[in-house]
């Protein structure tokens, strides 16, 4: 078991999602940054999908209630166990107690801790994303207990980290493709969509990013719809909404853009006042 | 089969097909059987189908490598598609309790339509009502269609909870908040049966294609109910459609 000391801002258990229940309105929901999941999932030769610990913004302390290898990924709050700094990227023994803690923010905004054969918090509905109304929980909390299964067998330490992508945390540039109403815009606003460099509103979340700038939008309001993750839908009063992992199925705003894969994982490593600009990939 | 569809990429992992900008149910029969014939065809490669009033999206595993040759062979389905829904849809008799402690915006309805509460209730209850497909919330039902007497606007300011069960009329839809939400509808009732539960195998009984019949039943009924379904003692009624 995990002892939560202090779960921080923001602290949710995460996997790849709940696929294949948008037909009863399911969000697929799972860890916002699949790339760094994925790492701190695969150093420990874990599955892909096995449930870690999604982190927004460092600030919290876990203890540990027996021993096992864990792996911190994605963003980095020099993270220390029993107040020694620890590396990210890499396999890390845990002994019983030790207590693993966040400090002062380097880069990014969320953190991944996988642990050897992953959390096993309950399935509902064959994942163990945390979503509101759908698990019994939606947020970790102080006092929690996080169960994880006991090693089976000892992992080689790492001597070297996994180098992570820098340009994942750095970049400005989000690719994207046409979305299914992009045509219906004016020549001036698709202007406006790719050549202005759009700021992160207060408003971000796990559901979407909110964009500061806005483009005048006079599209009349279409029949609602599919909606996905990396979904940009243009607003009547003219904001863009950047639909994030716990997004609803449906939707009735216009969808002018479409977040490639890789460019979901990388915006939800920012953050307000962060800057965007994208970069629409043509396919034809 | 004898309709226009558009096709359009949504991204590199899903594909748009659109119908006429129409709310009717010959498109959702014709959605309903497009999608259970792509469904049979082509399961292994498709992580999920999103049906809206007049869409259907696919979802695929991975990345489609050639959107052109996916197209084709989604026209040449669709050509051979049987015109006749394969499934047998239901409708469902969804007891509703209109008295005021629940409907707490009836008495401003009836004062902005100028018609007693009691032809709201009429009017609403008499519709059988067309379940176009699930979104919004895990268990919402969007529903087609409402009576053009008791359309109402939105609230100007949204309540910030709404319970589990209520009805409500949000312009010219109706429709049950399945959990407990911020809402600007009007609620005019509330039912004691739940549209979403993950403990059951089936966690929303309510599907595409099937209709809604909603009937009054009294405060006293309302409370016996909720008493019964708690205890697993109350079995949904519903009527199967040929």
């Amino acid at each position: 078991m995990i002892r939560v000391i202090s779960p921080g801002f923001l602290t949710s258990i995460q996997d790849l999602g709940r696929k294949g229940f948008a037909n009863i309105g399911v969000p697929i929901s799972g860890a916002m940054d699949h790339y760094s999941m994925k790492l701190a999932n695969n150093i420990l030769h874990n599955n892909e999908n096995e449930a870690v610990l999604e982190i927004t913004f460092g600030h919290c302390k876990f203890v540990f209630e027996k021993e096992t290898y864990i792996c911190i990924s994605g963003a980095d709050f020099s993270a220390e166990i029993n107040k020694m700094p620890i590396v990210l990227n890499t396999v890390i023994k845990i002994f019983k107690d030790d207590v693993l803690s966040f400090g002062r923010h380097k880069f990014g905004v969320r953190s991944y801790i996988s642990v050897l054969g992953g959390f096993q918090t309950d399935v509902v509905l064959n994942s163990k994303s945390f979503y509101q109304g759908v698990t019994n929980f939606s947020i970790v909390k102080k006092g929690d207990l996080l169960p994880f299964n006991a090693p089976q067998d000892s992992l080689e330490p790492t001597y070297t980290a996994v180098k992570q992508n820098a340009n994942h945390f750095n970049s400005k540039i989000i690719d994207c493709y046409k979305g299914p109403e992009y045509n219906l815009l004016s020549h001036f606003q698709k202007k406006r969509l790719e050549e202005t460099i759009f700021t992160i509103a207060k408003a971000n979340n796990r559901m979407a990013y909110q964009l500061n700038e806005t483009i005048e939008n006079n599209l009349k309001s279409m029949l609602t719809s599919a909606v996905l993750s990396g979904t940009v839908q243009l607003t009547p009063s003219g904001q863009l909404i950047v639909l994030m992992r716990d997004c609803q199925v449906t939707g009735g705003y216009p969808r002018v853009l479409q977040l490639e894969n890789n460019a979901i994982n990388m915006l939800s490593q920012k953050t307000t006042n962060d800057t965007v600009k994208f970069n629409v990939i043509d396919l034809n | 089969m004898n309709y226009d569809l558009q096709y359009k990429q949504y991204g590199n992992q899903a594909l748009l097909i659109e119908w006429p900008e129409k709310i009717n149910e010959a498109i959702l029969n014709d959605i309903l059987s497009f999608k259970n014939k792509i469904e049979s065809e082509q399961a292994i490669k498709i992580e999920d189908l999103i049906i809206g009033y007049n869409s259907l999206t696919i979802i695929y595993n991975n990345s489609v490598l050639n959107f052109q040759e996916e197209i084709a062979r989604l026209k040449a389905t669709y050509i051979k598609l049987d015109l006749r829904l394969d499934k047998k849809t239901k409708t469902w008799l969804i007891p509703v309790c209109y008295d005021e402690e629940f409907g707490i915006d009836l008495k401003q309805i009836s004062h902005d339509k100028n018609r007693p509460i009691e032809e709201i209730i009429d009017v609403h209850s008499k519709t059988i009502y067309t379940i176009y497909f699930i979104g919004f919330l895990p268990g919402f039902l969007y529903l087609g269609v409402l009576n053009r007497k008791i359309h109402s606007n939105r609230k100007n300011t949204p309540s910030l909870t709404v319970s589990k069960g209520s009805v409500g009329i949000g312009g010219s839809q109706t429709g049950i908040y399945p959990s407990e939400s911020a809402g600007g509808w009007n609620i005019i009732g509330k039912t004691p049966i739940s549209f979403f539960d993950v403990s059951k195998q089936e966690p929303c009984f309510a599907k595409s294609g099937d209709k809604i019949h909603f009937f009054s039943i009294t405060k006293k009924e309302y409370y016996f109910l909720e008493e019964s379904i708690k205890n697993g003692l109350y079995e949904l009624k519903c009527i199967e459609n040929d």
